[in-house]
């Protein structure tokens, strides 16, 4: 996002991340980046092929064979996992999925009505409520967990999926990025010309704006998608009923059911090789509109 | 805020330590919506134990039915997370009518007022418990504030054939035991006796209990901490000359590459606890009937005494509305018969109730150790010799500041007396912060 700037009202070609990028210059590869990318990618990639490889071994082969050997259990896994409480999983993967779908959708509603806001409407204490939505940028959401909580605990909305949906629904970072993006890629000029013709604000924003918005919301939305699917303490502070938890939550009671009993490690490692497909599967679908230009002949410049 | 803060903790300090009548008048303004009831009654259970609700479900078309108290499972992780958890959801009033809690965390929720006292609804349940293991849910008071459930009393368990194999025998003290692994050390120098973990601060305090630490008392209104003790300093520096000669192994315990020793026979005895089988099942599959049990050596040959490592109750907190229902359930679950039995088989569960240890689920031992018919005999009759423990409110500073100056110890296979004075110290301030009195 370096090529972003505040300053500048007029559309850049290739605001967007992996768009526009200039034409091609015949050069040598450059050694050190490469390899440091590629040891980069190795870092990142290796836990994920642990979990696949880990997940296809049944719990005798799990500790006892070497690391990166798959194993014979794959379909047992899935099985004893399927089984596991009446499939209380596939529960904890639906609950995932509202808490992440719905919260980074109306999380990221909220980040572009205030983000064009901000960006397109000058207004007494514009700059201040910005600056305070910046320290919200900074502060981790790990430490506004329990005063949530208590205030939840005070509407009695706790251990409902209310409860896990509200506090995800503002995010300042995406309110930050909503603007960011609303003040580079929507030209002031484009907004004048629609009230010029007549249309009102609102329109202007749902039908002018907010296409040309696009690219970034659904930055916005990943993110908070991301986020909220990988939220641990949140609803673990604000849920008691496991039927409500998200997997996060769910596997950690797998693995934690006191010293009596084993961790069941097979059932967790294969439910969080599951957990990651919804997320790949996002990212495929969703990446294609961040190459949509729509800016392109807006304005003459 | 601060002062109030200091304040409220300083009284419920006391309230601890004076128990049952500073209790009665704390508790006096909540004593009125946990009174009588009328009408049925829905009470939320937290707890962590695999099968509970099929449990609690015996309950709830049984005696609960009856008496229309139905109970529903929440189920939960376990851990010191789940003491904090607790304790958020009762700042804001909503915990939930029952707790599991381990008992080192007790004194925790007591000193936060967070569990009631039930000493007047339980009944009879005294009677079905050691002395030792109920003295844990009274904190040394006339309240009652858990019921016991599962009890962790340690053993020594050994690789029968290995032992053979070495030409060892099974060690009945300590020195014995440092024999034994000098010995193994030099006939196979690749193998390990055990190792010891850093990681497990329960193990060490259980090894530290046997040999007649108290960690935490109470004297007058004052805690008083006696990590470094001499029984703590003796367990520490047995253990730590162990490591630094090399007689043992110094890996974290609970990793694949334990496991895989345990599995392969590069490590042939383990200290643990009466749920052993279980964790050996998943840990090392492949040498199951090989295993045998026999009580933990002791500090003198007259000595017969062991510890605990884990276990857990059933507590009632201070927010319930219905206080009375549930006593009587949690009563029910930790001494009924039909409970216990089902709490064996769904739960895994090893009973604190006296008379449980050798019925129904008991009486044959548990598969991985079938070559030991009388594994549960042997069991209960250890578990009559636990030495009594003695809880305070800070035990999860303790274990913390235990992995992370054992672990360093361990690693270094350097002194380990000094990592039980930094205990000791951690812990004193850290209840000082708290605005608990502490005896010099």
């Amino acid at each position: 996002m370096s090529s972003v700037t505040l300053n500048k009202a007029e559309p850049v070609a290739g605001t967007a991340p992996g768009t526009g990028r200039g034409p091609a210059r015949p050069r040598r590869i450059a050694l050190v980046p490469t390899l440091t990318l590629l040891l980069g990618a190795l870092y990142c990639l290796l836990p994920v092929a642990w979990v696949v490889i880990a997940s296809t071994k049944s719990g005798s082969e799990l500790f006892s064979t070497f690391t990166f050997w798959p194993g014979t259990g794959f379909t047992e896994n899935l099985s004893d996992l399927n089984a596991y409480r009446d499939g209380v999983y596939w529960k904890w993967m639906g609950n995932s999925a509202l808490y992440a779908g719905l919260g980074a959708l109306l999380s990221t509603c909220v980040s572009a009505v205030s983000g064009y806001a901000l960006a397109v409407y000058r207004f007494r204490g514009r700059e201040t409520l910005f600056n305070v939505l910046l320290t919200g940028v900074l502060m981790p959401p790990v430490i506004l967990a329990v005063p949530q909580y208590l205030l939840l605990a005070q509407a009695d909305l706790t251990d409902s999926y209310l409860s896990v949906l509200l506090p995800q629904i503002l995010s300042p970072y995406g309110v930050y990025l909503a603007r960011i993006y609303a003040a580079a890629s929507v030209p002031s000029d484009v907004v004048e010309a629609g009230r010029m013709d007549g249309a009102g604000e609102w329109r202007i924003f749902t039908r002018v704006a907010l296409p040309m918005m696009m690219p970034g919301l659904v930055t916005v939305f990943l993110f908070q998608f991301v986020a909220i699917w990988n939220n641990f303490l949140l609803p673990y502070i604000m849920l008691s009923d496991d039927e409500k938890f998200p997997i996060t939550l769910g596997l950690h009671t797998l693995l934690e059911q006191g010293a009596n009993t084993p961790a069941l490690y097979t059932l967790v490692v294969t439910g969080a090789f599951l957990a990651v497909f919804p997320l790949v599967a996002l990212f495929l679908v969703v990446q294609r509109f961040w190459s949509l230009d729509l800016l392109s002949g807006a304005v003459k410049s | 805020m601060r002062y109030t803060k200091h304040r409220r903790l300083v009284s419920s300090a006391l309230a601890v330590t004076l128990g049952a009548t500073t209790l009665a008048a704390c508790g006096s303004s909540s004593d009125d919506d946990g009174g009588a009831r009328s009408g049925p009654v829905s009470l939320t259970y937290w707890t962590w134990a695999p099968g509970m609700d099929k449990v609690v479900d015996l309950w709830n078309e049984g005696p609960g039915k009856k008496e229309q108290i139905k109970v529903t499972v929440k189920k939960q992780a376990s851990g010191d997370t789940l003491v904090t958890k607790i304790l958020t959801a009762h700042k804001a009033g909503k915990a939930p009518d029952l707790v599991q809690a381990e008992y080192q965390a007790l004194p925790t929720l007591v000193s936060n007022d967070a569990l009631a006292d039930i000493s007047k609804d339980v009944g009879d349940a005294k009677s079905k418990f050691a002395d030792g293991v109920w003295q844990q849910t009274t904190l040394g008071t006339d309240a009652v504030y858990a019921v016991p459930q599962d009890i962790g009393p340690m053993m020594f368990y050994y690789r029968e054939d290995l032992f053979e194999e070495y030409g060892l025998t099974v060690p009945t003290t300590w020195d014995e035991f440092a024999d034994t692994a000098r010995k193994l050390k030099k006939k196979s120098p690749k193998t390990d006796l055990t190792t010891f973990s850093a990681n497990d601060s329960g193990l060490f305090a259980g090894l530290a209990q046997q040999a007649g630490a108290q960690w935490w008392t109470t004297s007058g209104d004052q805690w008083k901490v006696g990590i470094s003790d001499d029984a703590t300093k003796k367990v520490a520096e047995f253990w730590g000359g162990l490591v630094k000669e090399g007689a043992i192994d110094n890996q974290p315990m609970y990793t694949p590459a334990w496991n895989k020793a345990l599995n392969t026979g590069k490590q042939i005895a383990w200290v643990s606890a009466v749920w052993a089988p279980g964790t050996l099942n998943t840990a090392a599959p492949d040498t199951k009937g090989k295993w045998a049990m026999a009580p933990l050596p002791q500090w003198t040959e007259q000595e017969n005494r062991t510890g605990s490592w884990g276990g857990s109750s059933t507590g009632v907190t201070t927010d319930s509305g219905n206080k009375e229902a549930a006593a009587e359930f949690a009563a029910w679950l930790n001494t009924d018969g039909d409970a216990l039995n089902a709490l064996a088989k769904e739960s895994g569960i090893y009973p604190a109730s006296t008379s449980a240890q050798l019925s129904g689920a008991f009486t044959t031992p548990p598969e991985y150790f079938s070559n030991q018919p009388d594994f549960y005999q042997k069991a209960a009759e250890i578990a009559q010799t636990t030495a009594p423990s003695a809880w305070g409110p800070n035990v999860n500073v303790a274990y913390t500041t235990f992995k992370d100056a054992f672990g360093a110890a361990a690693k270094n296979r350097s002194d380990f007396v000094t990592a039980v004075d930094t205990m000791q110290q951690d812990t004193v301030a850290d209840l000082k912060k708290q605005g608990f009195e502490v005896a010099p």
